[in-house]
Protein backbone atom coordinates (compact mmCIF):
# COMPACT_ATOMS: atom_id res chain seq x y z
CA UNK A 1 0.00 0.00 0.00
CA UNK A 2 3.09 2.46 0.78
CA UNK A 3 4.45 1.62 -2.64
CA UNK A 4 1.35 2.93 -3.88
CA UNK A 5 0.73 5.88 -2.37
CA UNK A 6 4.58 6.80 -3.17
CA UNK A 7 3.89 5.78 -6.65
CA UNK A 8 0.59 8.32 -6.59
CA UNK A 9 3.04 11.10 -4.71
CA UNK A 10 5.45 11.42 -7.29
CA UNK A 11 2.75 11.34 -10.24
CA UNK A 12 0.81 14.17 -8.62
CA UNK A 13 4.22 16.16 -7.81
CA UNK A 14 5.07 15.28 -11.53
CA UNK A 15 2.16 16.66 -13.26
CA UNK A 16 2.01 19.41 -10.77
CA UNK A 17 5.49 20.82 -11.98
CA UNK A 18 4.37 20.03 -15.45
CA UNK A 19 2.01 22.45 -15.48
CA UNK A 20 4.81 25.28 -15.28
CA UNK A 21 6.12 23.55 -18.87
CA UNK A 22 2.67 23.55 -20.08
CA UNK A 23 2.97 27.39 -19.25
CA UNK A 24 6.03 28.41 -21.06
CA UNK A 25 5.01 26.25 -23.96
CA UNK A 26 1.55 28.22 -23.99
CA UNK A 27 3.50 31.51 -25.19
CA UNK A 28 5.40 29.18 -27.34
CA UNK A 29 2.20 27.67 -29.35
CA UNK A 30 0.29 31.11 -29.54
CA UNK A 31 2.72 32.62 -31.43
CA UNK A 32 3.52 29.47 -33.65
CA UNK A 33 -0.20 29.18 -34.38
CA UNK A 34 -0.73 33.29 -35.46
CA UNK A 35 2.53 33.59 -37.54
CA UNK A 36 3.82 30.21 -38.10
CA UNK A 37 7.27 31.70 -36.51
CA UNK A 38 8.71 29.64 -33.30
CA UNK A 39 9.77 32.50 -30.90
CA UNK A 40 13.13 31.44 -29.88
CA UNK A 41 13.14 34.43 -27.57
CA UNK A 42 9.99 32.91 -25.48
CA UNK A 43 11.99 31.85 -22.60
CA UNK A 44 13.60 35.09 -22.41
CA UNK A 45 10.19 36.82 -22.59
CA UNK A 46 9.58 34.88 -19.36
CA UNK A 47 12.76 36.30 -17.82
CA UNK A 48 12.68 39.55 -19.36
CA UNK A 49 9.05 39.64 -17.86
CA UNK A 50 9.82 38.41 -14.47
CA UNK A 51 12.78 40.96 -13.98
CA UNK A 52 10.86 43.90 -14.68
CA UNK A 53 8.32 43.15 -12.41
CA UNK A 54 10.93 42.65 -9.60
CA UNK A 55 12.78 45.49 -10.35
CA UNK A 56 9.64 47.65 -10.45
CA UNK A 57 8.79 45.55 -6.64
CA UNK A 58 12.09 46.74 -5.40
CA UNK A 59 11.35 50.08 -6.65
CA UNK A 60 8.53 50.75 -3.58
CA UNK A 61 5.47 49.22 -5.70
CA UNK A 62 2.82 47.11 -4.79
CA UNK A 63 2.74 43.68 -6.13
CA UNK A 64 -0.56 44.78 -8.30
CA UNK A 65 0.75 47.83 -9.76
CA UNK A 66 4.31 46.39 -10.78
CA UNK A 67 2.04 43.61 -12.68
CA UNK A 68 -0.09 46.73 -14.83
CA UNK A 69 3.61 47.88 -15.24
CA UNK A 70 5.29 44.99 -16.11
CA UNK A 71 2.10 43.79 -18.84
CA UNK A 72 2.41 47.64 -20.45
CA UNK A 73 6.10 46.77 -20.77
CA UNK A 74 4.87 43.53 -22.91
CA UNK A 75 3.03 45.17 -24.84
CA UNK A 76 4.95 47.94 -25.66
CA UNK A 77 8.01 45.38 -26.06
CA UNK A 78 4.87 43.36 -28.63
CA UNK A 79 4.44 47.18 -30.26
CA UNK A 80 8.47 47.39 -31.30
CA UNK A 81 9.05 43.64 -32.40
CA UNK A 82 6.33 44.30 -34.80
CA UNK A 83 7.05 47.36 -35.83
CA UNK A 84 10.81 46.80 -36.17
CA UNK A 85 11.21 43.50 -37.13
CA UNK A 86 8.43 41.96 -38.55
CA UNK A 87 7.24 44.34 -40.37
CA UNK A 88 9.85 44.52 -42.22
CA UNK A 89 10.05 41.00 -43.12
CA UNK A 90 6.60 40.09 -44.43
CA UNK A 91 6.61 36.91 -46.64
CA UNK A 92 10.61 35.83 -45.48
CA UNK A 93 10.76 32.22 -45.65
CA UNK A 94 10.05 30.86 -41.88
CA UNK A 95 13.48 29.92 -40.94
CA UNK A 96 14.48 33.95 -41.36
CA UNK A 97 11.88 34.59 -38.99
CA UNK A 98 13.30 32.12 -36.42
CA UNK A 99 16.63 33.88 -36.77
CA UNK A 100 15.14 37.33 -35.83
CA UNK A 101 14.06 35.62 -32.58
CA UNK A 102 16.60 34.68 -31.89
CA UNK A 103 18.16 37.70 -31.99
CA UNK A 104 15.85 39.25 -30.15
CA UNK A 105 16.58 36.51 -27.95
CA UNK A 106 19.50 38.22 -26.81
CA UNK A 107 19.09 41.50 -27.70
CA UNK A 108 16.35 41.31 -24.57
CA UNK A 109 18.49 38.93 -22.20
CA UNK A 110 21.17 42.43 -22.62
CA UNK A 111 18.51 44.40 -22.29
CA UNK A 112 17.17 43.15 -18.77
CA UNK A 113 21.19 42.66 -17.56
CA UNK A 114 21.32 46.97 -18.19
CA UNK A 115 18.47 47.75 -16.64
CA UNK A 116 18.08 45.07 -13.49
CA UNK A 117 21.78 43.91 -12.92
CA UNK A 118 22.63 40.16 -13.29
CA UNK A 119 22.37 39.48 -9.65
CA UNK A 120 19.70 36.96 -8.58
CA UNK A 121 16.29 38.75 -7.06
CA UNK A 122 14.13 37.08 -4.44
CA UNK A 123 10.76 37.22 -5.50
CA UNK A 124 7.76 36.29 -2.99
CA UNK A 125 4.74 36.37 -3.98
CA UNK A 126 3.27 34.91 -0.46
CA UNK A 127 2.41 32.35 -2.30
CA UNK A 128 2.52 29.30 0.71
CA UNK A 129 5.33 26.31 -0.13
CA UNK A 130 4.75 24.02 2.54
CA UNK A 131 3.60 20.24 2.27
CA UNK A 132 0.60 19.71 2.14
CA UNK A 133 -1.27 16.36 3.29
CA UNK A 134 -4.07 15.04 1.02
CA UNK A 135 -4.69 11.94 3.00
CA UNK A 136 -1.34 10.10 2.95
CA UNK A 137 -0.13 11.62 -0.05
CA UNK A 138 2.30 14.13 0.05
CA UNK A 139 1.93 17.49 -2.13
CA UNK A 140 3.59 20.64 -2.38
CA UNK A 141 1.19 23.71 -1.38
CA UNK A 142 2.98 25.86 -3.66
CA UNK A 143 2.57 23.25 -7.14
CA UNK A 144 -0.99 23.60 -6.20
CA UNK A 145 -1.76 27.05 -6.49
CA UNK A 146 0.47 27.06 -9.88
CA UNK A 147 -1.35 24.41 -11.33
CA UNK A 148 -4.65 26.56 -10.19
CA UNK A 149 -2.71 29.46 -12.10
CA UNK A 150 -2.19 27.88 -14.95
CA UNK A 151 -6.10 26.16 -15.20
CA UNK A 152 -7.55 29.97 -14.69
CA UNK A 153 -5.24 31.50 -17.42
CA UNK A 154 -5.85 28.48 -20.09
CA UNK A 155 -9.60 28.91 -19.70
CA UNK A 156 -9.23 32.48 -20.10
CA UNK A 157 -7.50 32.34 -22.96
CA UNK A 158 -10.27 29.56 -24.51
CA UNK A 159 -12.61 31.99 -23.61
CA UNK A 160 -10.97 34.95 -25.20
CA UNK A 161 -10.12 32.66 -28.43
CA UNK A 162 -13.73 31.16 -28.67
CA UNK A 163 -16.01 34.77 -28.05
CA UNK A 164 -13.74 37.54 -28.59
CA UNK A 165 -13.50 38.83 -32.79
CA UNK A 166 -9.96 39.77 -31.49
CA UNK A 167 -9.33 36.18 -30.94
CA UNK A 168 -11.05 34.22 -33.68
CA UNK A 169 -8.96 36.77 -35.91
CA UNK A 170 -5.83 34.90 -34.26
CA UNK A 171 -6.93 31.54 -35.04
CA UNK A 172 -7.89 33.18 -38.45
CA UNK A 173 -5.06 34.21 -39.64
CA UNK A 174 -3.37 31.12 -38.01
CA UNK A 175 -5.56 29.42 -40.25
CA UNK A 176 -5.27 31.57 -43.35
CA UNK A 177 -3.05 34.56 -43.92
CA UNK A 178 -3.95 35.53 -47.03
CA UNK A 179 -7.83 34.91 -46.45
CA UNK A 180 -7.61 37.18 -43.55
CA UNK A 181 -6.30 39.57 -45.62
CA UNK A 182 -8.80 39.76 -47.91
CA UNK A 183 -11.51 40.62 -45.45
CA UNK A 184 -9.76 43.22 -44.02
CA UNK A 185 -8.15 41.56 -41.11
CA UNK A 186 -4.97 43.66 -41.10
CA UNK A 187 -2.00 41.24 -40.18
CA UNK A 188 0.49 43.52 -37.89
CA UNK A 189 -2.84 44.24 -35.51
CA UNK A 190 -2.84 40.50 -34.69
CA UNK A 191 0.84 40.40 -34.30
CA UNK A 192 0.70 42.82 -32.05
CA UNK A 193 -2.28 41.29 -30.09
CA UNK A 194 -1.01 37.74 -30.26
CA UNK A 195 2.59 39.12 -28.89
CA UNK A 196 1.16 40.77 -26.38
CA UNK A 197 -1.09 37.83 -25.24
CA UNK A 198 2.52 35.84 -24.86
CA UNK A 199 4.00 38.72 -23.05
CA UNK A 200 1.36 38.18 -20.76
CA UNK A 201 1.69 34.52 -20.30
CA UNK A 202 5.07 35.07 -20.29
CA UNK A 203 4.74 37.22 -17.33
CA UNK A 204 2.60 34.76 -15.33
CA UNK A 205 5.32 32.34 -16.52
CA UNK A 206 8.06 34.24 -15.24
CA UNK A 207 6.00 35.21 -11.30
CA UNK A 208 5.67 31.60 -10.83
CA UNK A 209 8.82 30.20 -11.86
CA UNK A 210 10.59 32.91 -10.25
CA UNK A 211 9.19 32.85 -6.73
CA UNK A 212 9.97 28.79 -7.18
CA UNK A 213 13.43 29.17 -8.88
CA UNK A 214 14.39 32.97 -7.77
CA UNK A 215 14.72 35.45 -10.45
CA UNK A 216 17.94 34.64 -12.14
CA UNK A 217 19.38 33.67 -15.62
CA UNK A 218 18.23 30.07 -15.50
CA UNK A 219 15.22 31.03 -16.13
CA UNK A 220 14.98 31.29 -19.94
CA UNK A 221 16.55 28.31 -19.82
CA UNK A 222 13.82 26.28 -18.13
CA UNK A 223 11.96 27.61 -21.49
CA UNK A 224 13.69 24.81 -22.95
CA UNK A 225 12.18 22.08 -21.39
CA UNK A 226 9.09 23.68 -23.04
CA UNK A 227 10.15 22.29 -26.49
CA UNK A 228 9.64 18.35 -25.75
CA UNK A 229 6.36 19.75 -24.25
CA UNK A 230 5.53 21.38 -27.75
CA UNK A 231 6.73 17.86 -29.38
CA UNK A 232 4.85 15.86 -27.86
CA UNK A 233 1.78 17.62 -27.45
CA UNK A 234 1.64 19.53 -30.81
CA UNK A 235 2.51 22.96 -31.87
CA UNK A 236 -0.41 24.17 -32.67
CA UNK A 237 -2.43 23.64 -29.57
CA UNK A 238 -3.57 24.87 -26.57
CA UNK A 239 -4.99 21.88 -24.61
CA UNK A 240 -1.66 19.85 -26.72
CA UNK A 241 0.78 22.15 -24.30
CA UNK A 242 -1.40 20.96 -21.52
CA UNK A 243 -1.00 17.43 -22.07
CA UNK A 244 2.27 17.69 -23.26
CA UNK A 245 3.28 19.32 -20.38
CA UNK A 246 1.74 17.45 -17.56
CA UNK A 247 3.45 14.13 -19.58
CA UNK A 248 6.39 16.14 -19.51
CA UNK A 249 6.14 16.54 -15.51
CA UNK A 250 4.97 13.24 -14.73
CA UNK A 251 6.98 11.22 -16.87
CA UNK A 252 10.50 13.06 -15.68
CA UNK A 253 9.48 12.87 -12.35
CA UNK A 254 8.72 8.58 -12.84
CA UNK A 255 11.76 7.92 -14.70
CA UNK A 256 14.15 9.53 -12.52
CA UNK A 257 12.43 7.40 -9.34
CA UNK A 258 11.81 4.19 -10.24
CA UNK A 259 14.35 3.88 -13.44
CA UNK A 260 17.49 6.14 -12.00
CA UNK A 261 18.91 4.02 -9.37
CA UNK A 262 19.69 1.37 -12.49
CA UNK A 263 21.24 3.69 -15.01
CA UNK A 264 22.64 6.20 -11.85
CA UNK A 265 20.49 8.98 -11.43
CA UNK A 266 19.78 12.07 -13.58
CA UNK A 267 17.40 11.04 -15.84
CA UNK A 268 15.20 13.87 -15.47
CA UNK A 269 16.90 16.16 -17.59
CA UNK A 270 16.88 13.67 -20.73
CA UNK A 271 14.12 11.80 -20.38
CA UNK A 272 11.47 14.33 -21.88
CA UNK A 273 14.20 14.55 -25.06
CA UNK A 274 13.75 10.80 -25.59
CA UNK A 275 9.85 10.97 -25.11
CA UNK A 276 10.38 13.57 -28.03
CA UNK A 277 11.52 11.73 -30.02
CA UNK A 278 9.80 8.96 -29.84
CA UNK A 279 6.47 10.95 -30.42
CA UNK A 280 8.37 12.75 -33.56
CA UNK A 281 8.50 8.75 -35.09
CA UNK A 282 5.22 8.02 -34.13
CA UNK A 283 3.10 11.12 -34.56
CA UNK A 284 5.27 14.48 -35.80
CA UNK A 285 2.46 16.40 -35.50
CA UNK A 286 2.07 15.75 -31.51
CA UNK A 287 -1.05 14.58 -30.05
CA UNK A 288 -3.42 17.50 -30.52
CA UNK A 289 -1.22 18.40 -33.50
CA UNK A 290 -4.00 20.08 -35.72
CA UNK A 291 -3.75 17.64 -38.86
CA UNK A 292 -4.20 19.59 -42.63
CA UNK A 293 -7.55 19.08 -43.08
CA UNK A 294 -7.82 16.97 -46.39
CA UNK A 295 -11.34 16.71 -47.82
CA UNK A 296 -11.11 12.83 -50.34
CA UNK B 1 -20.08 60.79 -69.07
CA UNK B 2 -20.55 64.25 -70.19
CA UNK B 3 -17.18 65.73 -69.57
CA UNK B 4 -14.10 63.08 -69.24
CA UNK B 5 -11.59 66.03 -67.65
CA UNK B 6 -13.60 66.61 -64.76
CA UNK B 7 -12.19 64.53 -61.96
CA UNK B 8 -14.89 62.18 -60.50
CA UNK B 9 -15.49 62.54 -56.71
CA UNK B 10 -16.69 60.40 -54.27
CA UNK B 11 -20.06 61.63 -54.54
CA UNK B 12 -20.26 61.87 -58.01
CA UNK B 13 -22.61 58.68 -59.15
CA UNK B 14 -22.48 59.06 -62.12
CA UNK B 15 -18.57 57.35 -62.75
CA UNK B 16 -17.91 54.07 -62.49
CA UNK B 17 -17.28 52.37 -59.35
CA UNK B 18 -14.20 50.93 -60.08
CA UNK B 19 -11.74 51.36 -62.62
CA UNK B 20 -7.72 50.45 -63.63
CA UNK B 21 -6.10 52.55 -65.69
CA UNK B 22 -3.32 51.05 -68.00
CA UNK B 23 -1.99 49.18 -65.06
CA UNK B 24 1.31 46.90 -65.11
CA UNK B 25 2.36 44.60 -62.29
CA UNK B 26 5.64 43.26 -61.62
CA UNK B 27 6.35 40.49 -59.42
CA UNK B 28 9.63 39.85 -57.38
CA UNK B 29 10.85 43.24 -59.08
CA UNK B 30 11.61 41.13 -62.55
CA UNK B 31 8.56 39.49 -63.99
CA UNK B 32 6.02 41.32 -65.98
CA UNK B 33 2.98 39.89 -65.10
CA UNK B 34 0.26 42.32 -66.37
CA UNK B 35 1.61 44.13 -69.44
CA UNK B 36 -1.23 47.32 -69.13
CA UNK B 37 -4.38 46.21 -68.04
CA UNK B 38 -7.14 48.63 -68.24
CA UNK B 39 -10.73 48.05 -67.14
CA UNK B 40 -13.65 49.29 -65.18
CA UNK B 41 -16.69 48.36 -63.96
CA UNK B 42 -19.72 50.19 -63.09
CA UNK B 43 -22.03 50.71 -60.33
CA UNK B 44 -24.34 48.08 -60.05
CA UNK B 45 -22.60 46.22 -62.78
CA UNK B 46 -21.15 42.50 -63.44
CA UNK B 47 -18.36 42.82 -65.24
CA UNK B 48 -16.46 39.24 -66.49
CA UNK B 49 -12.85 38.60 -66.43
CA UNK B 50 -12.05 36.20 -68.84
CA UNK B 51 -8.86 34.70 -70.29
CA UNK B 52 -7.14 31.17 -69.85
CA UNK B 53 -5.07 30.23 -67.21
CA UNK B 54 -2.27 32.29 -66.52
CA UNK B 55 -3.60 35.11 -68.47
CA UNK B 56 -3.23 37.24 -65.64
CA UNK B 57 -6.91 37.25 -63.93
CA UNK B 58 -5.97 37.08 -60.54
CA UNK B 59 -3.21 39.08 -60.57
CA UNK B 60 -5.67 41.81 -61.55
CA UNK B 61 -7.83 41.30 -59.39
CA UNK B 62 -5.21 41.08 -56.18
CA UNK B 63 -3.57 44.08 -57.41
CA UNK B 64 -7.24 46.02 -57.24
CA UNK B 65 -7.55 44.67 -53.28
CA UNK B 66 -3.72 45.53 -52.79
CA UNK B 67 -3.18 41.75 -51.55
CA UNK B 68 -0.61 41.62 -54.25
CA UNK B 69 1.51 43.31 -51.74
CA UNK B 70 1.71 40.61 -49.31
CA UNK B 71 3.05 38.21 -52.45
CA UNK B 72 6.15 39.85 -53.66
CA UNK B 73 4.13 42.04 -56.76
CA UNK B 74 3.84 45.52 -57.12
CA UNK B 75 2.37 47.73 -59.40
CA UNK B 76 4.74 49.87 -61.31
CA UNK B 77 2.35 51.67 -63.44
CA UNK B 78 -0.73 52.94 -63.75
CA UNK B 79 -3.38 53.70 -61.34
CA UNK B 80 -6.38 52.20 -59.67
CA UNK B 81 -9.38 54.40 -58.76
CA UNK B 82 -12.47 53.35 -56.80
CA UNK B 83 -15.34 55.05 -56.23
CA UNK B 84 -13.78 58.34 -57.07
CA UNK B 85 -10.98 57.66 -55.37
CA UNK B 86 -7.35 56.93 -56.40
CA UNK B 87 -6.35 53.79 -54.27
CA UNK B 88 -2.68 53.86 -53.78
CA UNK B 89 -2.18 54.34 -50.83
CA UNK B 90 -4.75 52.55 -49.17
CA UNK B 91 -4.04 49.37 -47.19
CA UNK B 92 -6.36 46.46 -48.05
CA UNK B 93 -8.36 46.77 -44.32
CA UNK B 94 -9.14 50.39 -45.70
CA UNK B 95 -10.38 48.94 -49.41
CA UNK B 96 -13.11 46.30 -47.00
CA UNK B 97 -13.75 49.10 -44.68
CA UNK B 98 -14.52 51.26 -47.89
CA UNK B 99 -16.92 48.11 -49.15
CA UNK B 100 -14.46 46.19 -51.75
CA UNK B 101 -14.03 42.59 -50.75
CA UNK B 102 -12.16 39.78 -52.64
CA UNK B 103 -13.10 36.17 -52.43
CA UNK B 104 -10.22 34.50 -53.52
CA UNK B 105 -9.41 31.93 -55.85
CA UNK B 106 -9.91 28.70 -54.38
CA UNK B 107 -11.91 29.44 -51.72
CA UNK B 108 -9.62 29.85 -48.80
CA UNK B 109 -12.16 29.40 -45.54
CA UNK B 110 -10.72 29.40 -42.06
CA UNK B 111 -10.30 25.69 -42.31
CA UNK B 112 -10.48 25.23 -38.05
CA UNK B 113 -13.28 27.90 -37.89
CA UNK B 114 -16.79 26.72 -37.95
CA UNK B 115 -18.89 28.08 -40.98
CA UNK B 116 -20.86 30.78 -38.54
CA UNK B 117 -17.11 31.49 -36.53
CA UNK B 118 -16.02 32.27 -40.56
CA UNK B 119 -18.78 34.62 -41.20
CA UNK B 120 -18.98 36.52 -38.11
CA UNK B 121 -15.17 36.99 -38.99
CA UNK B 122 -16.13 38.81 -42.42
CA UNK B 123 -17.68 41.54 -40.41
CA UNK B 124 -13.76 42.40 -38.87
CA UNK B 125 -14.16 45.86 -40.48
CA UNK B 126 -17.26 46.97 -38.91
CA UNK B 127 -17.80 48.56 -36.35
CA UNK B 128 -21.55 48.06 -35.38
CA UNK B 129 -23.48 46.73 -32.50
CA UNK B 130 -24.40 43.03 -31.83
CA UNK B 131 -27.99 43.05 -33.15
CA UNK B 132 -26.93 44.39 -36.48
CA UNK B 133 -24.13 41.69 -37.46
CA UNK B 134 -26.67 39.13 -36.16
CA UNK B 135 -29.28 41.11 -38.79
CA UNK B 136 -26.64 40.33 -41.63
CA UNK B 137 -26.19 37.34 -40.24
CA UNK B 138 -29.41 35.89 -40.64
CA UNK B 139 -29.51 37.83 -44.54
CA UNK B 140 -26.41 35.86 -45.14
CA UNK B 141 -27.93 32.76 -43.95
CA UNK B 142 -31.03 33.96 -46.03
CA UNK B 143 -28.79 33.62 -49.29
CA UNK B 144 -27.04 30.64 -48.33
CA UNK B 145 -29.76 28.16 -46.43
CA UNK B 146 -27.00 24.98 -46.52
CA UNK B 147 -24.65 27.36 -44.52
CA UNK B 148 -27.28 27.70 -41.88
CA UNK B 149 -27.44 24.02 -41.49
CA UNK B 150 -23.80 23.88 -41.24
CA UNK B 151 -23.01 26.55 -39.23
CA UNK B 152 -21.00 24.73 -36.26
CA UNK B 153 -18.99 22.45 -38.77
CA UNK B 154 -15.31 23.55 -39.16
CA UNK B 155 -15.22 24.81 -42.84
CA UNK B 156 -12.33 22.58 -43.52
CA UNK B 157 -14.76 19.17 -43.28
CA UNK B 158 -17.57 21.41 -45.79
CA UNK B 159 -17.90 20.37 -49.60
CA UNK B 160 -16.25 22.52 -51.88
CA UNK B 161 -19.71 24.17 -53.01
CA UNK B 162 -20.51 25.02 -49.30
CA UNK B 163 -16.83 26.84 -49.01
CA UNK B 164 -17.42 28.70 -51.75
CA UNK B 165 -21.13 29.95 -50.86
CA UNK B 166 -19.19 30.66 -46.95
CA UNK B 167 -16.23 32.51 -48.96
CA UNK B 168 -19.46 34.62 -50.77
CA UNK B 169 -21.50 34.83 -47.76
CA UNK B 170 -17.77 36.03 -45.35
CA UNK B 171 -17.45 38.89 -47.90
CA UNK B 172 -21.18 39.50 -47.55
CA UNK B 173 -21.23 40.12 -44.07
CA UNK B 174 -18.29 42.78 -44.77
CA UNK B 175 -21.76 44.82 -46.25
CA UNK B 176 -19.57 45.21 -50.06
CA UNK B 177 -20.82 47.37 -52.41
CA UNK B 178 -18.48 45.65 -54.77
CA UNK B 179 -17.16 42.14 -54.55
CA UNK B 180 -14.10 40.38 -56.66
CA UNK B 181 -15.07 37.38 -57.35
CA UNK B 182 -12.44 34.95 -58.38
CA UNK B 183 -13.02 32.02 -59.96
CA UNK B 184 -16.04 30.78 -58.19
CA UNK B 185 -16.36 27.99 -60.91
CA UNK B 186 -13.30 26.14 -59.60
CA UNK B 187 -13.81 22.47 -59.02
CA UNK B 188 -17.52 22.62 -58.50
CA UNK B 189 -20.62 20.46 -60.60
CA UNK B 190 -22.73 22.97 -63.23
CA UNK B 191 -25.61 22.81 -61.19
CA UNK B 192 -23.58 24.06 -58.00
CA UNK B 193 -21.99 26.65 -60.25
CA UNK B 194 -25.66 27.41 -61.62
CA UNK B 195 -26.48 28.16 -58.07
CA UNK B 196 -24.50 30.03 -56.72
CA UNK B 197 -24.44 32.26 -59.65
CA UNK B 198 -28.18 32.60 -59.56
CA UNK B 199 -27.04 34.00 -55.55
CA UNK B 200 -24.22 36.30 -57.45
CA UNK B 201 -27.05 37.59 -59.83
CA UNK B 202 -29.64 37.85 -56.67
CA UNK B 203 -27.09 39.84 -54.94
CA UNK B 204 -26.32 42.14 -57.57
CA UNK B 205 -30.07 42.85 -58.13
CA UNK B 206 -31.03 43.01 -54.46
CA UNK B 207 -28.37 44.21 -52.52
CA UNK B 208 -26.99 46.19 -55.45
CA UNK B 209 -23.49 44.99 -54.87
CA UNK B 210 -21.05 45.09 -58.19
CA UNK B 211 -19.21 42.38 -59.28
CA UNK B 212 -16.02 41.67 -61.17
CA UNK B 213 -16.16 38.14 -61.68
CA UNK B 214 -12.74 36.66 -62.96
CA UNK B 215 -13.55 33.37 -64.65
CA UNK B 216 -12.18 30.79 -66.93
CA UNK B 217 -15.76 29.49 -67.15
CA UNK B 218 -16.52 31.79 -70.20
CA UNK B 219 -19.96 30.19 -71.09
CA UNK B 220 -21.28 30.59 -67.33
CA UNK B 221 -19.66 33.85 -67.10
CA UNK B 222 -21.23 35.83 -70.14
CA UNK B 223 -24.07 34.59 -69.21
CA UNK B 224 -24.37 36.28 -65.97
CA UNK B 225 -22.44 39.46 -66.68
CA UNK B 226 -23.04 43.03 -68.43
CA UNK B 227 -19.93 43.65 -69.92
CA UNK B 228 -16.80 41.37 -70.36
CA UNK B 229 -12.61 41.62 -70.95
CA UNK B 230 -10.57 38.97 -72.35
CA UNK B 231 -7.18 38.63 -70.91
CA UNK B 232 -4.57 37.17 -72.76
CA UNK B 233 -1.08 37.31 -71.65
CA UNK B 234 -1.66 39.93 -69.65
CA UNK B 235 -3.27 42.26 -71.95
CA UNK B 236 -6.91 42.97 -72.84
CA UNK B 237 -7.04 41.69 -76.27
CA UNK B 238 -11.09 42.57 -76.84
CA UNK B 239 -13.68 43.43 -74.74
CA UNK B 240 -17.14 44.26 -75.03
CA UNK B 241 -21.31 43.92 -73.93
CA UNK B 242 -21.34 40.18 -72.61
CA UNK B 243 -24.40 39.31 -75.46
CA UNK B 244 -21.88 40.92 -78.41
CA UNK B 245 -18.92 38.45 -76.83
CA UNK B 246 -21.20 35.52 -76.79
CA UNK B 247 -21.92 36.23 -80.75
CA UNK B 248 -18.44 36.43 -81.20
CA UNK B 249 -16.99 34.31 -83.64
CA UNK B 250 -12.97 34.52 -81.98
CA UNK B 251 -15.12 34.09 -78.64
CA UNK B 252 -16.64 31.04 -79.77
CA UNK B 253 -14.11 29.48 -81.35
CA UNK B 254 -11.29 29.84 -78.30
CA UNK B 255 -13.18 30.26 -75.53
CA UNK B 256 -16.64 28.43 -75.82
CA UNK B 257 -15.08 26.00 -78.03
CA UNK B 258 -17.73 26.47 -81.05
CA UNK B 259 -15.97 26.77 -84.04
CA UNK B 260 -17.75 27.89 -87.55
CA UNK B 261 -17.04 24.07 -88.54
CA UNK B 262 -19.43 22.99 -85.49
CA UNK B 263 -17.66 22.49 -82.25
CA UNK B 264 -14.03 22.27 -81.95
CA UNK B 265 -12.12 22.14 -79.39
CA UNK B 266 -9.07 25.20 -77.98
CA UNK B 267 -7.07 22.39 -78.54
CA UNK B 268 -7.41 22.60 -82.45
CA UNK B 269 -7.72 26.57 -82.99
CA UNK B 270 -4.62 27.77 -84.72
CA UNK B 271 -2.36 29.66 -82.52
CA UNK B 272 -0.58 31.64 -85.22
CA UNK B 273 -4.18 32.75 -86.14
CA UNK B 274 -4.93 34.15 -82.50
CA UNK B 275 -1.79 35.55 -82.17
CA UNK B 276 -2.17 37.69 -85.65
CA UNK B 277 -6.14 38.40 -85.07
CA UNK B 278 -5.86 39.64 -81.52
CA UNK B 279 -2.12 41.04 -80.65
CA UNK B 280 -1.27 42.65 -84.68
Amino acid sequence: MDELYFFLEVLIGGLLSGTLYSLVALGFVLIYKASGIFNFAQGTMVLFAALTFVGVLELGAPALLAAVVTLAVMVVLAFAVERFIFRHMVNQPQVILFMATIGLAYFLEGLGQTIWGTEVHVLDLGIPDRGLWLGPILVSQFDLVAAAVVALLVAGLGVFFRTTTMGRALRGVADDHQAALSIGIPLHHVWVAVWSVAGFVALVAGLVWGSKLGVQFSISLVALKAIPVMIIGGFTSIPGAIVGGLIVGASEKLAEVYLGPFVGGGLENWFPYMLAMLVLMVRPEGIFGEKIIERV
Amino acid sequence: MTDATTATGPDDASGPLLSANNIEVVYNRVILVLKGVSLSVPRGGITALLGANGAGKTTTLKAISHILKGERGEVTRGSIVYDGTETESLTPSDLVRKGLVQVMEGRHCFEHLTVEENLLLGAYTRSESRAERREQLDKTYAYFPRLRDRRHTQAGYISGGEQQMTAIGRALMARPRMILLDEPSMGLAPQLLAEIFGIVDRLNREEKVSFLLAEQNTHAALKHSDYGYILENGRVVMEGASEQLTENSDVKEFYLGLGESGRRGFRDAKHYRRRKRWLS
